[in-house]
């Protein structure tokens, strides 16, 4: 579950992350206790305390004294406006750097991504897969 | 109730042999701290030592801020759990008996839940059982006793895997909820890293490392490139290993990078990868000179 290149605390707070952007944790929701983290997936408690301490200071998770850690009413939108900001050195450098290293002239990165674009959306996967199961399977 | 340890300039000598040679510790209560060294290093000597086995040479040991030894107190508060298990060659049954009377904080609940789950034979003697079942006598005498110092020295690395998992799910699930200051030392470390919080490491009787045990996961770093390029990166660092295959060089550093050097690592088309804990203790202990 986690492979150990980053510290085990950064990691778990990028999953609780991941699963309040893709809707899996919703606003208000509670999240596992420290204790269950520390027994589920056998690591020191202090550990998932730490990935909970950096999510309250980030304002993604807050704190209910005596029932446990809740997803923050704006979380969502503030992981949306964190990844926005980050989305070009994080995600298009890395693309542009690649594309130069093999030689792939700008013009064609941009024609795929704007016909990317201009595709439907990706469904949900649960989604995707009642809407294909009408057809004769084939869905590529 | 959890007890903490200072050690300040601790030597211990078994006739001209040097176990332990001017250890400084501190181990902070309430938390996991994982004991490790290679054999002979002086974990099982300072464990002694901690818990009241035996007297130091010199030094100065305090638990809960009082000196161990004949002191009935810290004593009693006070749990070791060796891995030969040191019972009393009497049945298992009367063994946890004696434990529950002399321990204050003892859980004979847990006991009996542990002695289920890990499958120790009540009527059977110790000079009678498997070495996996003396170890689990002693994780249930080490466990239940939620001794506010509790250290277990290698005695649950007679088990067989099954049961360690037990072991480390039954560790965990009592330590949240009855926090106490628990050494575990252990030679195997990939299986047990993740439940510490601190760490030291022993080397030749001394401390060769003591931290936080995400500080020494990010301690290391491996570069992964052409030769050319590595050697061009390290710039004094400190090589740990260092592996060639062809024109490409794997090297491992002692020193994290930061995320600028992270950058340019990647930027001149290297590959950087973590070193894990036992990878890092490996490489730092691996010299059989002393220091």
């Amino acid at each position: 579950m986690f492979d150990g290149r980053d510290p085990i605390y950064l990691q778990i707070a990028d999953q609780i992350r991941g699963d309040i952007l893709d809707g899996t944790l919703r606003e208000e929701e509670q999240v596992m206790s420290t204790t269950q983290y520390a027994t589920t997936f056998r690591i020191n408690p202090a550990t998932a305390a730490k990935a909970f301490t950096e999510l309250v200071d980030e304002g993604v998770l807050y704190k209910r004294r005596g029932v446990g850690m809740f997803v923050s009413p704006d979380a969502r939108s503030r992981l949306v406006a964190g990844r926005r900001d980050r989305f070009f050195a994080d995600v298009v450098e890395p693309v542009a750097a690649e594309a130069r290293r093999l030689g792939i002239p700008v013009e064609d990165v941009v024609a795929r991504l704007r016909e990317l674009a201009a595709e439907p959306a990706p469904r949900r996967p649960d989604v995707a897969a009642t809407t294909t199961t009408s057809t004769d399977g084939e869905s590529s | 109730m959890s007890f903490g340890v200072e050690v300040r300039d601790l030597t211990v000598r078994y006739g001209r042999t040097t176990a332990l040679d001017g250890v400084d510790l501190t181990l902070e209560p309430g938390r996991i701290h994982g004991l490790l060294g290679r054999n002979g290093s002086g974990k099982t000597s300072l464990l002694s030592v901690l818990a009241a086995f035996r007297p130091a040479t010199s030094g100065t040991v305090l638990v809960d801020g009082e000196d161990p030894f004949e002191n009935p107190r810290i004593m009693a508060g006070t749990c070791l759990v060796r891995e030969s298990g040191d019972h009393m060659d009497d049945k298992a049954r009367a063994t946890l008996q004696i434990a529950a009377a002399v321990r204050p904080t003892w859980d004979a609940e847990l006991a009996g839940r542990l002695v289920d789950r890990l499958q120790v034979p009540l009527d059977r003697k110790p000079s009678q059982m498997s070495r996996g079942q003396r170890s689990a006598l002693g994780v249930v005498v080490g466990l239940a006793s939620r001794a506010p110092l509790t250290m277990l020295d290698e005695s649950y690395l007679g088990l067989d895997a099954p049961s360690r998992y037990a072991f480390y799910d039954e560790l965990l699930a009592d330590y949240a909820e009855h926090p106490r200051t628990i050494v575990v030392s252990s030679h195997l470390i990939e299986e047990v890293e993740r439940l510490f919080e601190q760490v030291v490491v022993l080397d030749h009787g001394r401390v060769l490392l003591a931290d936080d045990a995400d500080a020494l996961r990010a301690r290391g770093a491996t570069l992964t490139g052409p030769g050319d390029v590595v050697d061009a990166f390290l710039d004094g660092r400190r090589v740990l290993e260092r592996r060639t295959l062809g024109r490409t060089a794997q090297v491992t550093v002692d020193g994290g990078l930061d995320d600028a050097e992270r950058r340019r690592a990647r930027d001149a088309g290297l590959e950087i990868g973590p070193v894990p804990l036992q990878d890092l203790f490996v490489h730092l202990t691996a010299s059989g000179d002393r220091p």
